[in-house]
């Protein structure tokens, strides 16, 4: 049946940072489908040049609240690559640590606050404090879990303070390795809980086939730290070469870069690690998902959550065997990291280029800077996940419209919303969102 | 007891400070019993309604952002500037070292002018702010603090001694010792050093004290042959929009 349809969503909620949803059907015509970018521009890679390569983590963690680990973590590993400084094992293994704190804290956030309240058919987590308070107060304990377990790897979560260029300025001590143990088997224990009470949700059907790219690697562990870039379309490059995957674009009425690889959109974040990587999950995990019903390749962009939520399991599993093995072989203090913009000359500056490439909660993160001799940085860039899922989430929307016209449009969008959600979008991250005034929009 | 209706607003920022609340654990569900949160677009879809108390996060950096701050100043009798961005502009300031139109242009290339962006500025530096909860991030206990004081109308003064007051009370080795440059002397304190007791240094997060050791700092500088600029460059960091004022 024909049918108009106009939805504007403005200033999506439970979404980190500012967007809106407008889709215009006319005559059972889809006529527009846009995501609309509306954060504030904040400059990060012009404000980066002149300031020490040395600052650079500091400064970048600070473009993202929820992924700041993720962040720091990228920009240490590109100022590396262009500095040419290679961590030791034991700095890896730390840093690989902080990172699935990272997804961790990420993925909690998103399936418990921003997400289940939809499928709970509430509007927040206030509500569902009334009604399920418990669950509530389990997605609060898992939240400051991860963030106790990321204060003593990195003094704190939000812009981890002891991640530098060549490793860590404090190191944990053993009874700090022994409480992080304990507090991640409890964590164990809660993210079971979590996959009981996802057994019982559905998600809304829906498929769309696209590209999904990841890092890739040639050894049997799940990769989020190191590795090529691979997509399910058989793409795979060195990250030197980033630009040639993300081959960012504008469009013509679209307010922000969008990005393709091999067809017209491309999709990252856990869906995307499952569709590439699903055999080197750990085996709890590979179980959790057969409980839940996900299997791979998987096209449905709603079930990114339960994506997520296998990951967790993965990533809770790792970080203890991760712990276990620094309780049983011990850390080297001697590595310690005096900070400073290099005085103490210990890292050598010279002029260089590099890159880093690493699986943040919502996808791969690229950093890239160019150094001139005395360690300035003359030029930045950073493409976050969010600006490389746009594309593929607006193309999800043209797809999804015409599919559900028979509902009401307060059901055509929510379900919009939950698609966008689905996807965890990070607005503010994204530094490369164009900022653009819209006629009638409230503020 | 009517609940004192609470919101919170973010202009440009990463959204940190606001995360920092959603990660204080089950102390979150004591302050809720306390207050009616409103407005929280992050974390919640229900809007509109009257405040009492609007949190702000963020720097202003629009025009745009200019109008909806005074909007939010008429209607909140409380206003609290929540982290850097908002109490000292924060590290969105060192877009004011750049000329805008060069700035833009890096970033956006030929799309430069479908901006329109101003020099970041601090809240306090558009309306009239009442209470401050300065920090890149915020340090959750002393957010409590202030909490507290506001909805009891009670005032709160930020500490206007410097971090190194706290680091020694940790125990821990001066960064100069270590032949590393620290912001510590001329910082405010209430973070309970917490970059220092990480084996970082201190980089002025927090805006500086109203009455910097200005010769001691001096001499320190001249001790190990720290150039000045050096230090302000630093500095600026985090505190470039307020250049020149009074924090």
């Amino acid at each position: 049946m024909p049918k108009n349809v106009k939805v504007n969503v403005e200033y999506l909620t439970r979404v980190e940072g500012h967007g809106n949803i407008v889709v215009d059907v006319q005559d059972g015509k889809l006529k527009e489908c846009r995501l609309d970018i509306i954060e504030s521009p904040r400059f990060f890679e012009a404000m980066l040049r002149g300031r020490s390569i040395f600052e650079a983590q500091h400064i970048t963690s600070r473009i993202c609240g929820i992924c700041a680990c993720a962040h720091s973590l990228v920009s240490l590993q590109a100022a590396e690559d262009a500095l040419g400084v290679k961590p030791s094992p034991q700095t890896t293994k730390l840093r690989k640590l902080l990172l699935h704190q990272e997804l961790l804290d990420s993925h909690i956030l998103h399936i418990y606050i921003l997400v289940l309240p939809d499928l709970m058919k509430v509007k927040s987590f206030v509500p569902l404090l009334e009604t399920h308070e418990k669950v509530v107060r389990r997605a609060l304990k898992m939240k400051k879990c991860v963030n106790d377990v990321c204060e003593i790897i990195a003094g704190r979560h939000i812009h981890p303070i002891s991640t530098v260029i060549g490793g860590f300025t404090k190191l944990p001590s053993k009874e700090d390795l022994k409480k992080i143990l304990s507090m991640l088997k409890d964590l164990k224990l809660d993210i079971d809980a979590t996959v009981e009470l996802f057994k019982g949700i559905k998600f809304p059907e829906f498929e769309r086939e696209t590209e999904y790219v990841a890092l890739v690697s040639d050894d049997d562990e799940y990769p989020l730290l190191e590795g090529d870039i691979g997509s399910t379309d058989g793409v795979r490059k060195h990250k030197h070469k980033y630009k040639e995957i993300t081959n960012e674009f504008v469009v013509p009425h679209s307010t922000a870069k969008h990005t393709k690889l091999s067809r017209e959109s491309y999709m990252v974040g856990a869906l995307a690690r499952l569709n590439l990587n699903f055999d080197k999950l750990l085996p709890r995990a590979k179980e959790v998902a057969r409980e839940l019903g996900f299997s791979v390749p998987c096209h449905n962009p709603y079930l990114n959550t339960v994506a997520q939520l296998i990951e967790c399991v993965h990533c809770v599993d790792e970080s203890i065997s991760i712990v276990e093995e620094f309780l049983e072989n011990g850390i080297d203090y001697s590595e310690q990291v005096v900070v400073g913009l290099n005085e103490n000359s210990v890292v050598k500056v010279k002029a260089g280029w590099g890159v880093g490439a690493v699986e943040a909660p919502r996808g791969v993160l690229f950093h890239n800077y160019e150094t001139d001799q005395d360690g300035r940085i003359i030029n930045a860039n950073c493409i976050i996940p969010t600006n490389q899922n746009l594309n593929n989430i607006e193309h999800d929307m043209k797809k999804l419209v015409p599919e559900i016209l028979d509902k009401s449009e307060e059901e055509i969008t929510l379900l919009l919303e939950m698609l966008v959600r689905a996807y965890d979008p990070c607005i503010s991250c994204s530094t490369h969102f164009l900022d653009v005034e819209f006629v009638g929009r409230k503020s | 007891m009517k609940k004192v209706r609470v919101a919170f607003f973010d202009f440009s920022c990463c959204e940190g400070c606001q995360l920092q609340v959603a990660n204080i654990g089950d102390l979150l569900l004591d302050i809720l019993e306390k207050i009616e949160l409103v407005e929280f677009r992050e974390v919640m879809s229900e809007r509109g309604g009257d405040y009492d108390v609007a949190v702000v996060e963020g720097s202003i950096t629009t025009e745009h952002d200019v109008k909806r701050i005074k909007g939010i100043r008429q209607k909140a009798k409380v206003l609290i500037a929540y982290g850097s961005c908002a109490c000292t502009g924060g590290v969105n300031g060192m877009k004011n070292n750049f000329d805008l139109e060069d700035v833009k242009e890096y970033v956006y290339k030929d799309r430069a002018d479908w901006f329109n962006t101003v020099p970041t500025m601090a809240v306090d530096q558009v309306v009239k702010v009442d209470y401050y909860v300065n920090g890149c991030p915020v340090y959750p206990p002393e957010f409590v603090k202030v909490l507290k004081c506001a909805l009891r109308g009670m005032p709160y003064k930020v500490p206007d001694y410097a971090v190194c007051v706290e680091c020694k009370f940790n125990e821990n080795e001066c960064m100069y010792d270590k032949g590393v440059t620290c912001l510590g002397p001329i910082t405010r304190a209430g973070c309970n050093s917490w970059c220092t007791n990480n084996g970082n240094i201190c980089y002025g997060c927090r805006g500086m004290v109203s009455n910097p050791n200005k010769n001691g700092q001096k001499e320190v500088l001249k001790k190990y042959n720290i150039p000045l600029d050096w230090i302000m460059n630093k500095f600026n960091m985090y505190n470039k929009a307020k250049e020149g004022q009074q924090v």
